[in-house]
């Protein structure tokens, strides 16, 4: 504690002289005369960071084995960082070299937190759409001959195995196998679950724009109530029934899980289409195609639906987040996705304890953060693709 | 002034009304459950006479809106029920040697998730608005965007991620907070916070980036006005033309997110209390839902739409009150 309120007025010692000497050293160019205190320490605050993270990643490739362990994870979190980086800098380059005269436009102006997050989510795709192929094992497979527990990193001296290079889970079955099928199910459903909820809300939201009277009073309120409903409550309290009812009725949990989570999300979906269909309705090619006696499915479909697709389309992104993140955390509570199937919400949950042992043992760590790591890493890159178009859609330049 | 108290009246009507269907809501969808609790309590081979003695004892044998008015009824005396998990029949010990009410279970647990929330506030909101005004201050820096793409990460990340990440850095490898957040009743109050302050910065990043952004943006968008334009003229410097012309303007905005973000550290207190194992009603309330204790759920679910339906009626009524054209309606 002392010693950080030392290195606070260091620092701010360091940031007066920084600007003193720039202002020598330039001749008091405009730039360090009216610097304001606050940034000079902000430059020093930052450097400070960075030599703190380059020590860090030192001491993280330290011989000493407890000193490493304590850095370990320091490590691995800068090393992954700049391997994504460089990837979503190979990428961008190669999106502006390769493809067609329109794509290249697209990625000449992209950041490099959009090329991130379109990279990632072409990785997911991939994972989720070959689990079967990629995956060494399968998912519910617990092979024969081989112990349960088997710590990562594939050491053999450290307790793991060459053969599981993300090692077992408490009964023996293969980790890196389950986190691949992971992206299968738990993605997979997730996107399943948002679809239905578009499907849904969308469709009620521009029905009671074009329609209007009782219909959109009726489905406006009862929105309004389902809304007053905290929703990661309410899916509990939903599925503590459902629970109940799957086994009577032989339907699976999950079934059960997707139709109520995407009820739920349906709401905001028809927030939002009815407000944009709102604003459509009112528009002059509208009334032109009431006049020449269109029916309401060419109306929704054929006026409607084309000029509500940009906003819908960001708030698929976000919808799908948040459904995602609904469903790790039920699957975490334990009333999700159910066993046998892989999920990465269960794998948290029930390898969690592995992060007390990383003091000694950080590979045992690391099973459990790698498989929340991979929910937060795809919902990290969807938010950074929705926050590009956002961007660029509303020609927002601050 | 009167209009402004015929809206809030207004208002809290309809808060009411709305509070009144969302618990037929959910006094219709625990109703839903196929059987009753008297046979599940029993199990398959229980006599027809012992199903129907537990029934009149719970009150199960009357009609669906009997029940529910007086299940309201209760509600809005403070009690609760009788939480069925811990209930002793009084049909088989001959006489009600006072049944544990949900209402008792649930006092001490409510008063440690208030304590978790109004620690994660005390954090977290000072903290958003010193971030979300530096933001903005230093628009379009390497500053600004290492922020954005810190809170960004933050909010989109499951809060259990952030838990075990906040464990494995200053629990298990820089023992600084204690990973498990066991709180009695009679602790010290420093203790008190030590413990649960693994949960509240969990949550603290969690509702954090939210209310930053909306700082930052609230900000911006003034920066364009007339007044901004003859602060910066008379020479004043920026750090002052935010905090002293712009904030003031952009308070009300502000407000209204921090209030929405409370409404939501409700929901986000499930997980982290899960995680932390921190007493608090959002455990209980997980705990219930596995073991199916109806009337605790029940009761739960009620105190969350309450605590929300509040909190979203604050966040109205203070835009109302801060914008003049909302206060005078034409």
């Amino acid at each position: 504690m002392i010693w950080f309120v030392a290195a606070l007025v260091g620092m701010a010692a360091l940031a007066w002289a920084f600007r003193f000497a720039g202002q020598v050293a330039t001749g008091n160019a405009p730039k360090f005369r009216d610097m304001p205190y606050g940034v000079a320490y902000g430059y020093v605050l930052g450097v400070a960071v960075l030599a703190w993270l380059v020590w860090a990643y030192m001491q993280g490739r330290s011989d000493d084995q407890a000193i490493a362990n304590k850095f370990f994870f320091l490590r691995i979190a800068i090393e992954g960082f700049i391997i994504f980086a460089i990837a979503a800098w190979i990428f961008r380059l190669l999106g502006r070299s390769v493809g067609t005269a329109g794509t290249k436009k697209l990625f000449r102006a992209m950041p490099l937190t959009a090329s991130f997050g379109i990279l990632t989510i072409l990785v997911y795709a991939v994972f989720a759409i070959f689990a079967g192929v990629i995956a060494p094992y399968g998912q519910e497979q617990i092979i024969p001959g081989v112990a349960a527990n088997i710590i990562p990193g594939g050491d053999p001296a450290l307790g793991g195995n060459p053969d599981f290079p993300l090692g077992t889970d408490q009964i023996g079955r293969d980790i890196l196998s389950r986190l691949i099928y992971g992206a299968q199910n738990t993605v997979g459903i997730a996107f399943a679950t948002t679809v239905l909820a578009f499907l849904l809300g969308g469709t009620l939201g521009f029905l009671a724009a074009t329609l209007g009277g009782w219909l959109d009073q009726l489905l406006s309120r009862a929105v309004d109530v389902l809304m007053a409903i905290p929703s990661l409550i309410f899916a509990l309290l939903l599925m503590t029934i459902a629970s109940v009812w799957a086994p009577e009725l032989g339907i699976p949990l999950t079934v059960f899980m997707v139709i109520i989570i995407a009820v739920i999300d349906s709401t905001r979906v028809y927030r939002l289409a009815r407000a944009v269909g709102q604003n459509i309705v009112v528009m002059d090619y509208i009334e032109a195609a009431k006049l020449r006696g269109e029916g309401l499915g060419y109306l929704v479909f054929k006026e409607i639906l084309p000029n509500a697709t940009a906003p819908l389309l960001a708030e698929f992104g976000l919808r799908f987040c948040f459904v995602f993140l609904t469903i790790a955390a039920l699957s975490f509570l334990g009333v999700g996705i159910q066993p046998p199937l892989a999920d990465w919400g269960t794998m948290v949950r029930d390898l969690g304890g592995f992060v007390n042992f990383a003091q000694f043992a950080p590979m045992a760590a690391t099973a459990p953060l790698l498989a929340a790591g991979a929910i937060a890493l795809l919902t990290v890159a969807v938010n950074f693709v929705v926050d590009w178009m956002l961007q660029k859609s509303s020609g927002l330049k601050e | 002034m009167g209009n402004v108290l015929k809206i809030i009246f207004q208002r809290l009507a309809l808060g009411l009304l709305t509070l009144l269907i969302v618990s037929i809501v959910i006094f219709v969808a625990v109703n839903l459950l196929p059987g009753d609790f008297a046979q599940s309590i029993l199990g398959q081979g229980a006599t027809p006479e012992a199903v129907a003695a537990i029934r009149q004892d719970l009150g199960l044998d009357q009609p669906l809106l009997t029940r529910y008015f007086q299940w309201l009824g209760g509600v809005i005396q403070g009690d609760l029920g009788t939480s069925f998990a811990q209930a002793n029949f009084a049909s088989f010990t001959g006489t009600d040697s006072g049944a544990t009410t949900v209402a008792q279970q649930i006092a001490p647990r409510f008063a440690n998730t208030m304590f978790l929330a109004m620690i994660t506030a005390a954090i977290a909101v000072p903290f958003s608005i010193f971030l979300g005004v530096l933001a903005a201050l230093y628009r379009n820096t390497v500053f600004d965007r290492a922020t954005n793409i810190f809170t960004l990460t933050s909010i989109s990340s499951p809060e259990f991620f952030l838990a075990y990440i906040l464990i494995l850095f200053l629990a298990v490898l820089n023992p600084i907070f204690p990973s498990l957040s066991n709180i009695f009743e009679g602790m010290p109050f420093g203790e008190r916070v030590e413990k649960s302050m693994l949960p509240a910065l969990t949550l603290t990043l969690v509702v954090t980036a939210h209310m930053m952004r909306m700082t930052r943006a609230a900000i911006i968008n003034l920066l364009a006005s007339p007044y901004i334009e003859m602060a910066r003229l008379k020479g004043l410097s920026p750090m002052r033309v935010i905090v002293k012309h712009a904030l003031p303007n952009a308070l009300a905005p502000i407000i209204n997110v921090i209030a929405l973000n409370l409404a939501y550290l409700i929901t986000g207190v499930v997980v982290v209390e899960v995680v932390f194992v921190y007493p608090g009603i959002g455990q209980l309330f997980v705990d219930s839902v596995k073991i199916r204790d109806i009337p605790v759920v029940q009761a739960c679910c009620l105190i969350f739409a309450t605590a929300f339906i509040l909190l979203n009626l604050t966040a109205d009524i203070m835009s109302i009150l801060s914008n003049p054209r909302l206060r005078h309606p034409k």
